[in-house]
């Protein structure tokens, strides 16, 4: 086709300009393909990093809720309770598949010698199958990844955890054997390591949950859950919702329902178990969304700059390039050429030239992302399927915006004035 | 010569101008390049442009090649106000109508002897390069085809860029000095190539500072800041001054 071979021409002339677009759109395209691959990944990686402070949402039963709030203290224990046989419900509600991690906690005060010692019953690695089949493994194992320990996670039911503060008073190890007793029960477990949080948890001993049934007398239930679940950040609809969703209408509920607000899943979760009142931890579920904001408002600001910039250094040398061939242009025009013929040849050159520096700063950006994610993450940055045609559609507009200003003289040019000096 | 005998012989009787100019003026600024000029031109007719610089001979070419509009006046191009058009019917016109030929070639120097002749089919029609090879043969540049613009000698750049013009057999040709660059040899070969569209019934206006190529029209009109001074008519040119010559590289 002619239209071809005048382009495959036309692109041996003025090297050095065209090679000066192709390196403009390559650092752009470089720096916006990594913020875009960052950005789109870092809800995962900040959640992931956000996630280690711990559970964003807790299931408490519905009087110890009330009492919770009302006092702001905690105040779970022998306020009714959970089913345990309800808790892999959790991975049945619409945003299950955003719930990380889960584990179920009964607390039960025991003697040990002359000392109380506070008893905390959990999962600790917890593998189970939920009503729709789909086999889960949880468990404190992954909620309390921070926790630094001497020895290991129990492994058997008769094995128990001691926080650092407790067994230093006590004077246990790991490996040494313990007795506990309550008015309801006496038994005896071994220390398969004591673990340093930082937090009150070093003052207590964590045992399996069906020891802490046991010591309390109390089978199959659970005083509260802990739920660490990917969520969207908060904004206005989410916050009305939070408060009341019956003042939502329907569309309104329907949105927010379907997004993984942590108040929708919140309110998901109360909907799958009995007796159950979800709320969000705020802090931590508030920094998550407000960190994750200001990173992706960050980013996004940097990839809108960068790819402004290439605008308009394209801008520069392509009207450069197109005043330089203005007699051309005008024996094309004078020739029978009508503009939009001239547009799409000078479009179509820039844009060819600018496809291969973006095809090399893409190829750039990405291992500049996984840059990024090994400096700030310590992992690299998953590229997410949208990210190539995303940046295809964001340096074809680059192009055509940084094309506007020769568009524009090409429209005005005269054959007559190029040609005749008119 | 009276005016009328002259209309009465071109145009024919009752026969429509191809052209018709009726009280044209350019103006840039106060500057008037064109003022109230009035002509008509037969079709088929060999029409020379003559004037000192700055009278007004390329803005009439401008004018008549839908290159640029009048600020006042008509001009009617086969009977359709060229006066009148935007710049897309203006192109149009370009393409279906007129084939030009400039004193400094334009070609595009990225393209070929033979490229540059299908650039004036791509934007007419559809680009076919036998048939603008044969274009070249006629000029006697075949042999060249291959060349780029900078390989060429001023002749032969003239001769592709006639070679061009004619390329989609246009109603009417208009040349800006087309000998203006050439040397001897080349300028008869050009005005040889000139006389046999002539013969053939192609409208040609040529703009020239040269009394020779200006003598090979039927008709001269000098101008003179932006007015028609006068017109000299030459029926001996009908067909043609002279038999025409070979046109060879």
């Amino acid at each position: 086709m002619f239209f071809w071979r005048m382009i495959s021409r036309a692109l041996r002339r003025q090297v050095s300009k065209r090679l000066m677009i192709a390196v403009t759109i390559m650092l752009g395209s470089c720096l916006t393909t990594s913020m875009l691959a960052v950005m789109l990944d870092v809800s995962d990686k900040v959640q992931a990093e956000l996630g280690s402070v711990g559970a964003n949402i807790q299931v408490l039963p519905q009087g110890a809720s009330i009492v919770s709030e009302m006092y702001e203290a905690d105040s779970t224990l022998n306020s009714g309770s959970l089913r345990e046989d309800e808790v892999p419900n959790l991975k049945t509600i619409f945003w299950g598949h955003n719930i990380e991690d889960f584990a179920p906690f009964l607390d039960v005060t025991a003697t040990s010698g002359d000392h109380e010692v506070p008893v905390v019953g959990t999962w600790f690695d917890h593998s189970m199958t939920t009503p729709t089949g789909e086999p889960v493994t949880t468990g404190i194992d992954n909620l309390r990844d921070w926790w630094e320990i001497s020895g290991s996670w129990p492994n058997s039911d008769d094995q128990v955890m001691v926080g650092a503060r407790l067994a230093t008073q006590l004077g246990w190890q790991p490996g040494d054997t313990v007795r506990l007793t309550t008015a309801n029960d006496d038994l005896e477990a071994t220390i398969s390591g004591v673990f340093r949080s930082g937090s009150d948890e070093d003052r207590q001993l964590f045992a399996p949950l069906a020891t802490a049934q046991e010591l309390a007398a109390r089978p199959g239930e659970v005083g509260r859950i802990e739920v660490r679940a990917i969520t969207t950040p908060n904004n206005e609809l989410a916050e009305r919702a939070a408060r009341n969703p019956a003042t939502l209408s329907i569309e309104e509920w329907e949105t927010w329902y379907c997004t993984a607000y942590v108040s929708a899943i919140a309110y998901q979760i109360e909907e799958a178990m009995t007796n159950a009142s979800a709320k969000a931890v705020r802090q931590v579920a508030d920094t998550e969304g407000v960190i994750l904001g200001k990173t992706q408002l960050i980013m996004s600001v940097v990839a809108i700059f960068a790819m402004v910039a290439a605008a308009l250094g394209i801008a520069n040398l392509v009207t450069a390039s197109v005043m330089e061939r203005s007699k051309e242009v005008g024996l094309m025009k004078a020739l029978g050429a009508r503009n939009k013929s001239i547009v799409g040849l000078i479009l179509t050159e820039t844009i060819i030239v600018a496809l291969v520096g973006g095809v090399v700063g893409f190829g750039l950006g990405v291992g500049l992302a996984q840059l990024v994610g090994h400096l700030v993450f310590g992992s690299g940055i998953a590229i997410r399927p949208i990210v190539p045609p995303l940046m295809a559609l964001v340096i074809l507009l680059t192009v055509v915006v940084g094309c506007l200003p020769s568009m524009r003289y090409l429209l005005r040019l005269k054959p007559a004035q190029v040609l005749h000096g008119r | 010569m009276t005016q009328t005998s002259w209309d009465s012989r071109i145009l024919g009787n009752g026969a429509e101008p191809i052209y018709s100019v009726q009280q044209v003026s350019r103006r840039y600024g106060d500057l008037a390049a064109l003022d109230n000029v009035t002509l008509d031109i037969a079709a088929g007719e060999w029409l020379s442009i003559v004037g000192p610089s700055g009278s007004g001979k390329s803005t009439l070419m401008n004018i008549l090649g839908c290159m640029d509009s009048p600020t006042e006046g008509i001009v009617l191009l086969e009977g359709e106000r060229l006066d009148k058009m935007g710049e897309p019917e203006l192109a149009n016109v370009r393409r279906m109508k007129i084939g030009l030929v400039f004193q400094q070639f334009h070609l595009v120097q990225h393209l070929t002897a033979v490229e540059n002749v299908m650039l004036a089919q791509y934007y007419h029609s559809i680009p076919d390069e036998g048939e603008a090879l044969a274009a070249l043969e006629r000029v006697g540049m075949a042999d060249r085809a291959t060349h780029l613009p900078r390989e060429l000698s001023g002749g032969e750049q003239q001769r592709v860029c006639v070679a061009r013009a004619l390329i989609n057999h246009p109603d009417v040709i208009l040349a800006d000095e087309p000998t203006g660059n050439l040397d001897e040899v080349n300028e008869r070969i050009v005005i040889d190539f000139f006389h046999q569209l002539h013969d053939a019934g192609t409208t040609l206006i040529v703009v020239t500072h040269d009394a020779e190529v200006a003598a090979q029209g039927q008709r001269q009109i000098i101008l003179e800041h932006g007015r028609i001074a006068r017109e000299v008519f030459d029926l001996a040119s009908t067909p043609t001054k002279g038999k025409p010559q070979n046109v060879e590289g």
